[in-house]
């Protein structure tokens, strides 16, 4: 299992060198690990029949009880099923698609990781590995989706859906710990079976809104919907597989994998039930309006993500049963119907779709397999699409509370749906053969065997309704609801309200499809949709941001040293010294000191090192001076038995004042700029910070809070460390992360002042 | 910028010795006064001594390397030096001994904190010659 999920991780790392290899038939050869993951799959499914579950178990960081452990039941397997299967598919077709572009290697590889995260998302029982593998999906699709990146437009887009799905996946972290928290496991398996706990836990409410606000994001659900059509930046196979089947359907399957353990509640069915609706509909009507090919696609996306949500929200028998089978006719027409999508804009070299007709004869095999892929997303009978609305109504309408608001939505939905799909589907390939940039032909088979397996597909499991119920949806539906439910589905149910509002829907769309010119004229004048929709929302968020940040580097970078030691200082002094006045109030607990002769005489040395550096007026002999305070410290050291950091700190002094004389000749000539009122401030902030030291220290000197832990270093030093000096046994064994972590800051440091350096000595060449 | 006679001859005098005694620092300070990063200080105000006897080029040409591969060496070794004890199922960074015994000189401790010492080393070294070597050559310039 850990080997299944991973090996899309190996094979991203060799895919660009497999890619040039091969050549020409990378897509087909590197199918092939999809293909097998599918098959090995498939071999699982006698496992979770019944609605049983297995967990495999991998430790990775067990003492944060964070495993790699794996949950494979019905709903897991579903995903991971469609996910390898549309896969398969998305990896030819691309082979097809991108024939010959410069980044194709590039391509497979980012694909591969994606397609391993997604993966990794759907199985992980572990939920902090399943966070991990989420924003992998987040990273890899926003690399997918900015994949042409010379195009501007691409960035962007990449980077809206980036931050969007981010912002969401942080809360999700949140949410997900608190769920830990709640349930006392970071395993989904222990945590689905506490649902009680959960639901009366008294942060339930806050919890369900962090997890929410991930999932919505995620699945593009209204407010946050935006980033999927923008998304269509990317090429046409990332659409087909990251916004249709896979990534925004993360959402999606977290929502029905927590059902069991939040579902239930109240707040979970108006929330879910009713965003649920609005995204629905929002995607039917936007879809409805867009001339684009794609973009048309990934607004009825929308609207299948908001049915999916409102279903699992509803959360009834019929409900759920409604959601798992929506969702997978909905992979399998929407994959088949973009790959097409894709093959018109490849062969035509137009997106819009006023732009094409009467294709029909030139590309016979794409227009028979359009129809059947828009007939099930129409939701016509015979097609798979069909028993999945008919469920969906039934599920509206015995929905409790929001029963009339969601099946009204439907409804309308259902309509402007049925329009899109015949629009899809008649548009581009009947009437008259219209000029396109390209002169127009059969897309090659790399890019027919997808959609054409697919809408097959989607036609015998509508006919043969048993097939997918008997295979999987019978285990996944037991995971979604918690216990297993018996239900069989049939195209033919008789006569009830569902088919009567079936066939309103598809009369009414068709009248729809027919006068679409006066429905665009329409739309055309609701121009407020544009100017007020929650992308200007997105805009002002990130314009706020970025003022922000400006504003508060102005403040806080402003370039002078002084007023960022100032800064730092009295930070320093309100917070130690504020919290050291709080606990103490007046009654300072002085220690005693002895002071040596020695000692005193040094300290004098510092002092007056200090006094003279201040009022100096020339730089080498500052120079000389600061050098005094730093070697009276070394002595001090050296009186205190610390004789590692009195090398340290002599070798640092003379460090110090080389590398002050190299920069010596590069200053302006000494000028005393500062005003008198700025060196008394200046004296102030000294005086103030030296005192609370002072009064730190003596007082520490006689509290003893915990033993001190250098007996126990001293101890250990030699019989573990195998050495006497403990400062470096400290340094090198003992906390030799630390070490690491400094020493790199330190290569890097060198590094930025390097760069600057040789940055400045370019800038003045040129 | 080339320095007095006395100032050439005692450098060229003092490098060696210097670097000598880092080594040493380097090596003892196990079990005295010393480490890596001591060391590195040492062997780093050696060679700057150096390039304030001479000039820049000829102290790149002395250290033989780019400073900037010092730095990079000294991160590797460090971090190479907590892969042994994964390797041996143990956490990251647990330290491995293998003492060996050489003929006529004693025990001689061989360890991955040694290795983890000698990454310091490098790294002060090629850190601190990164920064003054570019500082002189940008006034040369």
């Amino acid at each position: 299992m850990l080997l299944a999920v991973l090996s899309g991780f190996i094979l991203a790392a060799c895919a660009p060198w497999l890619t040039r290899l091969l050549g020409d038939r990378a897509g087909w050869v590197l199918a092939l690990l999809p293909a097998a993951l599918f098959v090995y799959f498939l071999s699982w499914i006698p496992l979770t029949a019944g609605g049983a579950a297995e967990v495999v178990h991998y430790s990775w960081i067990p003492g944060l009880d964070i495993n790699l452990s794996f949950l494979v039941d019905g709903l897991s397997l579903l995903f991971a099923l469609l996910i390898s299967g549309i896969g398969t598919f998305i990896i030819i077709y691309s082979g097809g698609y991108l024939h010959g572009h410069e980044y194709l290697p590039r391509f497979y590889g980012i694909m591969f990781a994606f397609m391993a995260a997604m993966l990794g998302v759907v199985l992980s029982n572990n939920i902090i590995s399943l966070f991990v593998f989420w924003e992998l999906t987040s990273i890899t699709s926003y690399l997918l989706i900015g994949f042409n990146h010379e195009d501007k437009q691409a960035r962007w887009c990449a980077l809206q859906g980036l931050f969007v799905t981010v912002a969401g996946g942080l809360a999700l972290l949140a949410g997900l710990i608190m769920l830990a928290g709640a349930g006392g496991s970071f395993e989904l398996s222990e945590l689905l079976n506490s649902g009680d706990v959960l639901r009366d836990y008294p942060l339930y409410t806050g919890m369900l809104i962090l997890i929410l606000f991930g999932t919505f994001t995620k699945s593009a659900q209204v407010p946050f919907h935006f980033w999927l059509p923008n998304a269509m930046a990317a090429p046409t196979p990332v659409s087909a597989y990251l916004h249709s089947a896979t990534m925004v359907k993360a959402g999606i399957y977290l929502m029905a994998r927590l059902n069991p353990g939040l579902g239930g509640t109240d707040q979970w069915l108006y929330t879910l039930g009713l965003f649920g609706a609005v995204t629905m509909f929002t995607g039917s009507f936007m879809a409805l309006r867009s001339t684009d090919v794609k973009a048309m696609l990934a607004y009825s996306t929308i609207m299948a993500l908001g049915t999916l949500t409102m279903l699992i929200g509803i959360g009834t028998e019929a409900a759920i049963i409604a959601a798992l089978a929506f969702l997978l006719a909905h992979a399998l027409y929407k994959a088949a119907l973009f790959m097409l999508a894709g093959g018109l804009d490849h062969e035509t070299g137009t997106k819009n779709i006023l732009n094409m007709g009467g294709l029909r004869r030139l590309m016979p095999v794409s227009f028979i397999t359009a129809c059947v892929a828009a007939l099930s997303l129409a939701g016509l009978p015979p097609l798979f699409g069909f028993i999945a609305k008919e469920l969906m109504f039934e599920a509206t309408l015995h929905a409790p509370a929001i029963a009339t608001v969601t099946t009204v939505l439907a409804v309308i939905s259902a309509i402007m749906i049925m329009a899109v799909a015949a629009l899809f589907a008649l548009r581009p390939y009947t009437g008259k053969l219209k000029e396109t940039p390209k002169q127009p032909h059969e897309a090659p088979p790399s890019m027919l065997a997808g959609p054409v397996v697919l809408a097959a597909l989607s036609l015998v499991f509508g006919v043969a309704g048993f097939l997918p119920v008997q295979g999987i949806l019978h285990s996944a539906v037991a995971a979604v609801h918690g216990s297993p439910l018996e239900f069989k589905l049939y195209l033919w149910h008789g006569v009830n309200t569902p088919l009567l509002l079936s066939l309103l829907a598809v009369v009414t769309g068709l009248l729809v499809f027919a006068g679409w010119d006066r429905v665009l004229a329409v739309y055309r004048r609701l121009t407020f949709i544009d100017r007020f929709g929650p992308e200007r929302g997105y805009e002002r968020v990130m314009a706020a941001l970025v003022w922000v940040a400006e504003w508060q580097t102005r403040v806080l970078q402003n370039g002078y040293m002084r007023n960022y030691l100032i800064t730092i200082l009295l930070t320093a002094v309100a917070l130690a010294g504020g919290t050291f006045f709080i606990y103490t109030g007046n009654t300072v607990p002085f220690g005693t000191v002895d002071i040596t002769f020695y000692e005193a005489v040094i300290a004098a040395l510092i002092i007056a090192g200090a006094i003279v550096v201040s009022l100096m007026q020339s730089r080498l002999g500052a120079v000389a001076t600061v050098g005094m305070v730093g070697f009276g410290v070394a002595l001090i050291y050296v009186l205190f038995s610390a004789p590692d950091l009195a090398i340290t700190q002599i070798m640092v002094e003379t460090l110090t004042v080389i590398l002050l004389v190299l920069v010596l000749y590069r200053l302006p000539r000494f000028l005393n700029l500062s005003s008198t009122a700025a060196r008394i401030r200046d004296a102030l902030v000294a005086l103030l910070f030296g005192g609370m030291m002072t009064v730190l220290i003596l007082a520490v000197l006689d509290v003893e809070v915990v033993a001190p832990i250098s007996d126990q270093l001293v101890a250990w030093s030699y019989d573990e460390g195998h050495g006497r000096n403990i400062v470096n046994v400290i340094l090198v064994d003992f906390r030799a992360l630390d070490t690491l972590g400094e020493i790199f800051v330190v290569g890097l440091a060198a590094i930025g002042v390097y760069a600057m350096i040789r940055l400045r000595a370019e800038d003045k060449r040129s | 910028m080339m320095g007095s006679l006395i100032l050439r001859t005692a450098a060229r005098f003092l490098l060696p010795l210097l670097l000598l005694f880092s080594l040493f620092m380097l090596l003892r300070g196990h079990d005295e006064p010393g480490g890596g990063f001591i060391a590195g200080l040492i062997a780093a105000v050696a060679f700057a001594l150096y390039l304030f006897a001479f000039d820049a080029a000829r102290t790149r040409q002395l250290l033989g390397v780019d400073p900037r591969l010092l730095l990079g060496l000294g991160l590797l070794a460090a971090t190479v030096s907590g892969l042994p004890s994964i390797l041996l199922g143990e956490a990251f960074f647990t330290a491995i001994w293998w003492p060996i015994d050489v003929p006529g000189f004693g025990e001689v401790k061989l360890s991955t904190p040694l290795l983890f010492d000698i990454g310091v080393y490098l790294l002060v070294l090629g850190a601190i010659m990164t920064i003054v070597l570019a500082l002189d050559e940008a006034e040369e310039e």
